[in-house]
């Protein structure tokens, strides 16, 4: 009895060991991207609070939380204080098969990739239901756009996953970045003989978050803040939240994926520089949470039927034929898997 | 507490959930409710599969249905305006098809829990830890040698069933508009501009 119990407080602190970072993560994400956008719009970004503004991002937690939520008359109240939760827990729950080193993970499933399309499909639904309860037209638009566009790229990203497979073998997270292994590090990695399906994954990742330059949920320019446009204070706090906790485990699984997880991209006798770690993990991720901030600074918002032609005549067509080409790459063993 | 014991608290929760969801599936009035309380039936009954060591089936049910088949659903569901009367009429004209239905579904439940009271393996053990192997592992094994003419079947039906989608939406009307997008992207301003050179003139009244 005391050892299934400690199991459970010991599994709870590994939890929190992880979220509390994604969320601190979060904070730090919206202080980094104010700042970068700042500086590609040459202004100065949040600079008042604490060093370098730091604090900024805690700031805005308090205002958010301290703010009234208001409730818009003839909505479904149940529904619009669900939907909120029902957008952030698959964003946290996501993390669980997430490896952050070798047998770094909190839960090592078989069927890791799965879990996590599972996961990334469910968050949907708090949009979907943000848009409808909320009792407004603008919500509803914002809403019906977000479930097309995400069911769209979800399949895009998921022939891109099946590629990842069928090289790796596995649908285990730990023996995926395993399977990139070998001596030559960097060209060992997936996005080399996956190029073309790895740059579709990021596109799609993109879409699937809702961010720019396909954040035609939010679009603020026609209809308002889409989804969100009804809700205020801690509530729309947590969808912001998920939106970022979202983009950071994205951003993970780019890396982890196609970039070696926490594979050095140098050799081993390099020394330290050469050795496997967190740090690289880390290293990787940040480049590609960089990316979404850069390309929001940087890109117009899509139209609409181009982002749909985008994702079904194009990124799937392409996944399709290079699914072929992998299990070719495979079976040929045109490519080395494992060290 | 041992294992098994768990376990069993954990199905016969599961399982509750996904009875009394699936009642408020056919009793709630608002449409919008009765599909997110299929998608709570659909998801216990996945962790239920998940009891069963089913974790590829499970996970594809919550990706397939949860994930695709019911925002889709959904989508539907919302634009609709579903007159409630409506639905109540219809159920008494439907009722004894349902019954009926329910009656065969009891039937072959019985038969099935009778098999298993007599002791006759209807399933036999898991094949896959039988095997070694993770289910996944087993599952694709399975499905591309001993059942590969099958599967490729189902495969050929969808195909069929999802050209038929296709082709019964897609209607060419003559007087529809499309974008060419390959066009769209070719354009350059003097497509669209024209500039045209003109002096400047002086308002009429100063030249009487």
């Amino acid at each position: 009895m005391a050892a299934e119990l400690w199991l459970v407080f010991w599994t709870l602190l590994k939890i929190l060991a992880i979220t509390i970072p994604v969320i601190l993560a979060v904070a730090m994400f919206v202080y980094w991207e104010r700042k970068v956008i700042g500086w590609m719009h040459v202004r100065m970004g949040p600079n008042k609070i604490g060093p370098l503004g730091l604090f900024q991002a805690f700031a805005d937690v308090v205002k958010l939380l301290l703010k009234e939520v208001v409730v818009p008359a003839n909505a479904n109240r149940f529904l619009f204080f669900l939907a909120p939760l029902l957008a952030l827990v698959p964003a946290l729950a996501a993390w669980a098969v997430v490896p952050f080193g070798q047998g770094l993970v909190l839960a090592n499933v078989n069927a890791g990739v799965l879990y996590l399309l599972a996961m990334s499909s469910l968050g949907v639904y708090g949009i979907i239901l943000a848009g409808w309860a909320s009792n407004s037209r603008y919500a509803l638009l914002g809403a019906m756009r977000s479930a097309a566009q995400v069911i769209s790229y979800e399949l895009a990203m998921g022939m891109a996953l099946i590629c990842v497979l069928v090289l790796a073998g596995s649908l285990n997270l730990t023996a995926i970045v395993d399977a990139q292994a070998g001596p030559k590090g960097l060209f060992d990695w997936f996005w080399l003989p996956l190029l073309p399906v790895f740059v579709i994954y990021w596109i799609s990742g993109v879409a699937e978050t809702n961010r720019a330059p396909f954040d035609v949920a939010e679009g603020e320019s026609e209809i308002v803040a889409g989804f969100h446009v009804e809700y205020s204070g801690s509530a729309f706090a947590i969808f912001f939240l998920a939106e970022y906790a979202n983009m950071i485990l994205i951003s993970f699984l780019a890396a982890v994926l196609f970039l070696g997880g926490w594979l050095s991209p140098f050799p081993v006798s390099w020394g330290w520089i050469g050795t496997p770690g967190f740090g690289w993990l880390l290293v990787k991720a940040f480049v590609f949470s960089f990316l979404f901030l850069w390309f929001r600074a940087t890109f117009p918002r899509y139209r609409y039927d181009q982002i749909m032609r985008l994702g079904w005549k194009v990124f799937i067509p392409i996944t399709i034929v290079w699914v072929l080409v992998a299990g070719c790459m495979k079976y040929f063993g045109w490519v080395t898997i494992g060290g | 507490m041992n294992p098994q014991l768990l376990e069993l608290i954990c199905f016969y929760a599961f399982a509750a959930v996904a009875v009394v969801s699936a009642l408020m599936v056919i009793t709630l009035r608002n449409s919008v409710h009765a599909v997110l309380s299929l998608v709570l039936t659909f998801f216990s009954v996945a962790s239920i599969w998940l009891l069963a060591q089913a974790e590829f089936l499970a996970l594809a049910l919550i990706v397939v249905y949860v994930g695709a088949v019911m925002v889709l659903f959904l989508f539907v569901v919302m634009m609709l305006d579903i007159n409630q009367e409506k639905v109540r009429e219809g159920f008494i004209r439907y009722l004894p098809v349902g019954i009926v239905v329910a009656a065969v579904m009891l039937l072959e439940m019985l038969a099935l829990i009778g098999l298993r009271a007599m002791h006759v393996a209807v399933m036999g053990p898991n094949p896959a830890t039988e095997a070694g192997m993770s289910n996944i592992a087993w599952l694709g094994q399975a499905l591309y040698t001993r059942y590969l003419l099958p599967f490729e079947v189902a495969a050929l039906i969808l195909t069929v069933g999802l050209v038929a989608a296709v082709v019964l939406t897609l209607r060419h009307k003559a007087i529809a508009r499309h974008q060419n997008p390959s066009e769209q992207v070719r354009v350059r301003d003097r497509d669209r501009v024209r500039i045209v050179k003109m002096d400047a003139e002086r308002p009429q009244e100063d030249q009487a």
